[in-house]
Formats: C-alpha cells, sequence, structure tokens
C-alpha cells in the first residue's frame, strides 16, 4: 500500500535527515541510497534536473524534491497517523514560517562558520547565535517546536543538532551556553528513534568537514 | 466590501503583495489594503508586525500577522476553503506546486533582481540566466497546464500565482534591456498564458503599470548603485 519509496541522499545533509526523520515517524519502509556528489548518479540527475540535489524522495517512481517538499508530501500522503502538521491553519502558518526562516539562515550561517575566518566568522557567529536565540523563543513552555507533540518545526531543525559541534569548534563558542533551552529540547528530541536514527554522529560531521576544507583547499 | 477582519499591507509594486491579493481575490475575501511606502522609512506596523524580515506583504486576521508570501497564499487556501482551491488536491501535485514555486523564489526571482541591478558589464550573464529561467518554466507550464489555459489548469493556481506576480517585472526587464524574455516565438505557452494572467478578473485591478513600475525600477537601480558604492568605499578601507 505504500508504494516503493526510495530515498537519494548523502549522510551529512541536514536536509536528508528531515526526509529520514519524517519517514521514519510515520514508519515508511524505504530503500536509502548515498550519493556520491562528486559523481553524482544517472538517477540523481534524472529525478532533480533543475537543481541535480539531494535529498530527493521517490514515491512509485515518481520524484519530490526540496526537503520541505518532502516532508509535507510524506505528511499529506501517510496522514493517517504521526502527524507533523497541526490541523489549525494559523498554527501551520506559524510553523512553515520558522521552517523557512531555517532555511534562509541557519545553513548559510553555519556554513560560514568553517569556511570563513576573522571578521567574516564572527559576524557569522553573531548572527547564528541570534537567530537560534530566536527560535529558542518559539518553544516557549512547550517540550517541542510543535507544541505538545513532535511535529514539522522540530523535523526541520533537529538534523542542525548533530552539526553544532562543528559550528561550536570552528567558531569557538558553545551554542549551550548561549541558548541552554534549544539545546535541551535537541537532546529530548534526540530520545526519539525517528531522530537519534536519523542524525548523524557529530564527530563523523567534524572529520567530514576538516576533510572537504582540505578539499576544497580551504585553511 | 471589506471584510473588517482581513487587512493587508503591501506596496503596489511588490510582486509578493500582488500574489495574496490576487489569492483574497479568487476566495471573494474582502480586505483592508495599507499600502507601505517602500522608498521611505518602515512604517511602525510593519516593523512591529513582521519584526523578523521586515517586509511586506503582511496578512492580518484580526490582529493575527501572517508573513511570507507563499506562506499566506498555503494560510489563505486553508481559512477559505471554499472553491476555488488554490493547491491542487492530490499530494503529488501540491509537491510539484510546491517544487516550482520555490523555485520561482530561490532562483528565477534572485535572476531577475540581478539584472535589474547588474552594471553594463554583468547585464549580459544575469540575463542569459533569467533566459535559462524562462525556459525552464515555458517546460513547466507544459507539464503541470495539461493543454489548459493556467498552471493551475481551468483556473489560476498556486504557481499562477507564484510566476505571474512577476510578470510586470519581466516587462520592465525586457523594456531597459530591449530583449524579449517572453515571446510568441521562444515561450509559446507562456507568452499566451502571460496574457491569460494578467487579464484574468482576480488579477487585473493589482496588475501594476510597466511604465510606472519601470520609473520605480529606476529608482530602485539608484538606491541600490548607491548603497552598493558605499559598502565598496568602506571595504576596501578595511584589511
Amino acid at each position: 500500500m505504500e508504494g516503493e519509496v526510495v530515498l537519494l541522499d548523502f549522510w551529512p545533509s541536514m536536509f536528508g535527515m528531515r526526509t529520514r526523520i519524517a519517514l521514519a515517524e510515520k514508519q515508511i519502509k524505504y530503500e536509502y541510497r548515498e550519493e556520491d556528489l562528486r559523481n553524482k548518479s544517472a538517477l540523481l540527475l534524472q529525478m532533480n534536473p533543475v537543481h541535480k540535489k539531494i535529498p530527493v524522495l521517490i514515491h512509485n517512481g515518481k520524484p519530490i524534491c526540496e526537503s520541505l517538499i518532502q516532508v509535507q508530501y510524506i505528511d499529506e500522503v501517510w496522514n493517517d497517523r504521526a502527524p507533523l502538521l497541526p490541523p489549525n491553519p494559523y498554527q501551520r502558518a506559524t510553523a512553515r514560517f520558522w521552517a523557512d526562516f531555517v532555511d534562509k539562515k541557519i545553513y548559510d550561517l553555519g556554513g560560514k562558520l568553517w569556511r570563513t575566518k576573522g571578521e567574516e566568522q564572527e559576524a557569522a557567529k553573531k548572527e547564528l547565535i541570534e537567530c537560534l536565540k530566536l527560535l529558542e523563543g518559539q518553544l516557549g513552555d512547550n517540550p517541542y517546536f510543535g507544541g505538545k507533540d513532535f511535529g514539522f518545526l522540530d523535523v526541520a531543525l533537529v538534523p542542525f543538532y548533530c552539526w553544532f559541534y562543528t559550528y561550536e569548534k570552528f567558531g569557538r563558542f558553545s551554542i549551550e551556553a548561549e541558548c541552554p533551552k534549544l539545546i535541551a529540547w535537541a537532546k529530548r528530541c534526540m530520545q526519539k528513534e525517528s531522530v537519534a536514527k536519523s542524525l548523524a554522529d557529530q564527530e563523523k560531521i567534524y572529520d567530514f568537514v576538516l576533510h572537504l576544507k582540505k578539499a576544497l583547499g580551504i585553511e | 466590501m471589506a471584510d473588517s477582519n482581513v487587512k493587508v499591507l503591501g506596496t503596489w509594486a511588490s510582486p509578493f503583495a500582488m500574489r495574496v491579493r490576487i489569492a483574497l481575490h479568487l476566495k471573494s475575501v474582502g480586505y483592508e489594503y495599507v499600502e507601505e511606502n517602500l522608498l521611505e522609512a518602515k512604517s511602525e506596523l510593519l516593523l512591529k508586525s513582521n519584526p523578523v524580515h521586515k517586509k511586506v506583504p503582511v496578512l492580518f486576521l484580526g490582529d493575527k500577522p501572517v508573513c511570507e508570501s507563499l506562506i499566506i497564499v498555503h494560510y489563505i487556501d486553508e481559512v477559505w476553503t471554499s472553491v476555488p482551491s488554490i493547491l491542487p488536491s492530490d499530494p503529488y501535485d501540491r509537491a510539484e506546486s510546491r517544487f516550482w514555486a520555490a523555485y520561482v523564489d530561490d532562483k528565477f526571482f534572485p535572476a531577475l533582481r540581478r539584472v535589474l541591478v547588474s552594471t553594463e558589464e554583468d547585464r549580459k550573464a544575469a540575463m542569459a540566466e533569467l533566459l535559462e529561467g524562462v525556459v525552464l518554466l515555458e517546460e513547466a507550464f507544459r507539464k503541470l497546464s495539461k493543454g489548459k489555459a493556467f498552471f493551475g489548469g481551468d483556473n489560476l493556481g498556486y504557481v499562477d500565482l507564484a510566476v505571474g506576480s512577476l510578470l510586470a517585472w519581466i516587462k520592465v526587464i525586457e523594456k531597459f534591456t530591449e530583449t524579449e524574455a517572453l515571446s510568441e516565438a521562444k515561450t509559446p505557452s507562456l507568452a499566451a498564458w502571460a496574457d491569460c494572467f494578467s487579464s484574468h478578473a482576480a488579477v487585473k485591478d493589482v496588475f501594476p503599470n510597466v511604465d510606472k513600475l519601470a520609473d520605480f525600477g529606476l529608482k530602485l537601480r539608484a538606491k541600490f548603485s548607491k548603497a552598493a558604492a558605499a559598502a565598496a568605499a568602506t571595504t576596501t578601507t578595511t584589511d
């Protein structure tokens, strides 16, 4: 009844992790295929000709691209279990707004922390902390961004948790010191099997970035 | 006949505000429209209702603000559930519509903006990129429309709003660069669609006058070049 589900992905990708979490939350069986981004498969190029990027979700042979679009698709198709978006339209708009904020800010700012140095790095660090504090403010007294339950915004943000270690090492700061509630939230999410199994190991991410910097010739 | 509960903060030149207004027109929802002056300092209302991005459009239902045009369109579709529905009902079709709207915002609009603010030397490359995008949208139109008049089929849909709201600016760029972006020869489907879109009842009252928009475009260019020159002057003094 599920049909055939394939995920083209790359293990360190926070975006791929979102889709992995959504699939796990819904307990959907799927085939995971690791892509070598320096040597993209014919299937990837065929399924995402516009952006040529992972993750790509393939359901019964048809591709769905862009991680947040995939998460919504999964939520809408498998709508009989573990809902990710709340039923109230205003709450849905709020969740989408902050997920969009994560997309607009966190990835690029975090990237600057390991790609740049000096003033540029400092500016990125300052802005990243401001953004994380804004997000932390959205939690209020709730265990999750989705309220009582783990939801869409939790899925959108939690994959970055395994990248925090890398950001902290390069930026020489502690995210927990700046945003203790946010880290408490992340650890709470990691208690969920869907999250623990989908996120990469933070030290492996750090090693990956060290190798990537060498390969890209970044000091 | 405005529904006193619904307000839109926007500007006449903003394609993003246009999307929201078209969506409300499609749902036959009356609203109060508040014009923000883009060339002056941002209003209290804007800064208060969108503290994160400080941008238009903002939709208010009562005193609750919703920001980001595509999120607002989703919201409008989910609150006013009478026909016509703006997003398709099938999950795969919805994903496809969302993909193309995201493409417009992530790739096509930035390319358009680059042409607008480009210097003489950058213009050719920027325009080439925009034209590649137009080709992609022509293909997307043929796929999504399934032979009908709009991306959404018989009715205006999500992708129509996403792309169509940029048409006036595309025309401004065609004027500035003296190049055709949409043409019957190269992009026949989009050219035909553009006429249908801009003359649609839900669109025509909010479709900006292209000459007026071109004037505004020149002012934006001037503002941008001034800011860019100032930034360049300060960065050359630091290491």
